[in-house]
């Protein structure tokens, strides 16, 4: 399939008192066309800074994209200028935001919201706008569309705060919707009907997804492929499938030791990754993860690894991948 | 009174209404929030018992209610055979000793200008357990036992991060070494592999301590893992009661069953294979909760009488309680 996405080393930072924080370093990822890409993290790690980036939605200053670049569809998104970069933001490219409470504006009614992207991308009527707004509120399963128009956030629950929010995203049915972190501040029973909707309109839609998570379990479900990010690092990429039946990455073997299972046999105990992630400002020479590594050698402290090919279509950046691979032990239910 | 000896609390309909008021200086009350509404169970010496749920179902109103931070609208609380519901303040402070509480948050719930030193001696302090050398000689014992250094007494919350945090909270309900521990939703704030450490840890402790603990999680990973018995809260009540594994191989209420379906496991083929009971809708106001059951606007097995009649919470064999017309 074609690629719609394409993030070449991206290197995003941050300008404050403290110093410079490397949020981003280096990132390259591509995402075809009607594909889910999974972002797998801990917080700071860089995923929501990475696709913030994408759509240039750093404040600058602080921020500052200090290299790389971000072709959507072939053109560099980080060269065009700001007409140029809004009318692909809200249009093509959408993005779900974590908070469904604080991402929608209290003093404007839900159906001025959505037809705001309506009217300015796609140059509908007032008319033409609202009834776009129904039909799309239907799609994501809001009960009688056509009276809660008039209503204001205020008036919704989380979880039907962040359906609007998705009927928003998908107003003007985009190519590629970003979704950060977007069931975390939801309750277990609503998480699985907004993965359910977000898997139904994927299908029929046929967009390509970027789901940023830190909940691995939730990403099992979804995603086509997933990449683990480690204090700004894509540490290991694989297929969904690849990842979770053959890590090789330490820290990526560390989450799924970390994470109780709801079909586990028997009480284990968990393995947890001792340590702390490393200071984004002073980063570490070698290896991010040497600290908290325990299948560490010499080399890891003074050279940072490189993304290498460890299967097929399977990046990991580890210098000893294959001795974790042989030491690893088993994976999977305990 | 509890019957048996190994019982270290009892609670007996259990209730705590949040009054609404209206007007300024008249103030008269229009509702009642029923955030708490009749629980019984109990929870044995050394043991285990995990209260999951979705938010705002009462769980952590139960917690607080069970060590009198609020005390209960009506109810009985016996722990360690005495009522706690009954007891003046000066019985129940000398009763707190007993009984400790780690919360949720652990940036909010460590005073800011406090140093580490005062905030886990502090305890040592109110019941005169012991000060000067000795409270600092057993401030730094606990941050030993919780995996700090204890060369850290004289540094201030901010300089720690989540994780450390909240083994200072740790630490500080470690204080008075107490027999029973309310874990309020102890890992929550935390990242995965941060959560790990916590949850062996207090593993650990239990062993060492022989702790018990009322151990409040909106995850039910969690509350698998670390539970002996499992209770599910909705909107107030107690659905369901059984030990861990009864409850995840042969759960009976279909809210249990919806709420295990929606958790998702870290294996993409599993997933593949599973299938979820999507629930229709929102959990309701606990203001105005539905007559009869108050599931059965969303249940998916609602007959007639669950409209009416509020099913009664029995014990179906083997100490599983259900509260349901339908099992």
């Amino acid at each position: 399939m074609a690629t719609l996405l394409e993030v070449k080393d991206l290197r995003t930072e941050f300008h404050t008192q403290d110093g410079v924080v490397h949020a981003v370093n280096g990132v390259s990822f591509a995402v075809d066309e009607g594909e889910t890409l999974g972002l797998v993290g801990e917080s700071g790690c860089g995923k929501s800074v990475s696709v913030l980036s994408v759509m240039r939605l750093i404040p600058i200053p602080p921020g500052k994209i200090a290299g790389g670049q971000v072709l959507f569809q072939g053109r560099d998104l980080l060269a065009v200028d700001d007409e140029e970069i809004r009318s692909v933001r809200g249009n093509k490219i959408a993005m779900v935001f974590q908070d469904p409470m604080t991402s929608l504006n209290p003093v404007l009614t839900i159906g001025t919201q959505i037809s705001e992207a309506l009217e300015l991308h796609l140059g509908m009527t007032k008319e033409q706008a609202r009834k776009r707004s129904v039909e799309l509120l239907k799609m994501v399963g809001i009960p009688e569309a056509e009276n809660r128009l008039d209503d204001y956030p205020h008036q919704f629950s989380g979880g039907m705060r962040q359906r609007v929010m998705i009927a928003m995203a998908l107003s003007c049915s985009p190519q590629l919707l970003i979704a950060d972190e977007p069931t975390t501040a939801l309750d277990v029973t609503i998480q699985a009907q907004i993965v359910d909707i977000v898997k139904r309109l994927k299908r029929e839609l046929g967009m390509a997804v970027i789901w940023i998570t830190h909940d691995l379990g939730v990403i099992a479900g979804l995603a086509d492929r997933i990449n683990v990010m480690y204090a700004g690092f894509v540490i290991e990429s694989a297929s969904n499938k690849e990842i979770f039946a053959n890590p090789v990455h330490p820290y990526t073997l560390g989450l799924l030791g970390s994470i109780p299972r709801l079909d586990e046999a028997h009480k284990a105990k968990l393995t947890p990754i001792e340590g702390l992630p490393p200071d984004l400002i002073e980063m570490p020479k070698g290896c991010p993860f040497y600290d908290r590594c325990r299948f560490r050698a010499e080399r890891c402290a003074s050279e940072n690894p490189p993304l290498e090919l460890a299967g097929v279509r399977h990046w990991v950046a580890c210098w000893n991948w294959q001795d974790v691979q042989k030491k690893r032990g088993p994976v999977g239910v305990r | 009174m509890p019957d048996s000896q190994d019982k270290l609390l009892e609670v007996n309909n259990l209730t705590k209404y949040f009054p609404i008021t209206q007007g300024i200086i008249f103030q008269r009350k229009v509702a009642d929030v029923k955030a708490v509404d009749g629980l019984s169970f109990f929870i044995r010496k050394g043991e285990t018992l995990g209260l999951v749920g979705e938010s705002g179902c009462g769980k952590s109103t139960t917690g607080r209610t069970i060590l009198q931070l609020y005390r209960p609208t009506a109810g009985e609380v016996f722990f360690q055979g005495k009522n706690l519901a009954k007891m003046q303040s000066e019985e129940l402070r000398k009763m707190r000793r007993n009984m400790q509480m780690i919360f949720q948050d652990p940036y909010a719930s460590l005073n800011p200008r406090m140093t580490v030193g005062d905030i886990i001696g502090e305890p040592l302090e109110v019941h005169h357990i012991a000060k000067g050398k000795e409270k600092k000689e057993r401030v730094q014992e606990l941050l030993q036992i919780v995996g700090l250094n204890p060369y850290f007494v004289n540094r201030y919350p901010h300089e720690f991060s989540g994780g450390q945090r909240q083994r200072i909270g740790v630490a500080r309900a470690l204080a008075v070494n107490p027999a029973f521990i309310v874990c309020d939703e102890p890992i929550s704030a935390l990242d995965v592999s941060i959560q790990a450490q916590i949850i062996n840890l207090l593993e650990e402790l239990q062993q060492k301590f022989n702790l018990t603990y009322l151990f409040i999680a909106h995850d039910l990973s969690v509350v698998r893992h670390i539970s002996d018995r499992v209770a599910v809260m909705y909107l107030g009540k107690i659905v369901e009661l059984t030990d861990r594994t009864s409850l995840y191989k042969s759960p009976l209420h279909p809210y249990t069953k919806a709420l295990l379906s929606a958790v998702p496991i870290p294996d993409p083929v599993v997933e593949e294979k599973r299938e979820r009971i999507i629930l229709v809708g929102d959990v309701p106001s606990p203001v105005n909760p539905p007559s009869g059951c108050r599931f059965h606007t969303r249940c998916p097995l609602a007959i007639d009488i669950c409209k009416k009649m509020d099913p009664e919470f029995r014990d179906v064999g083997n100490l599983h309680f259900v509260a349901c017309h339908v099992v």
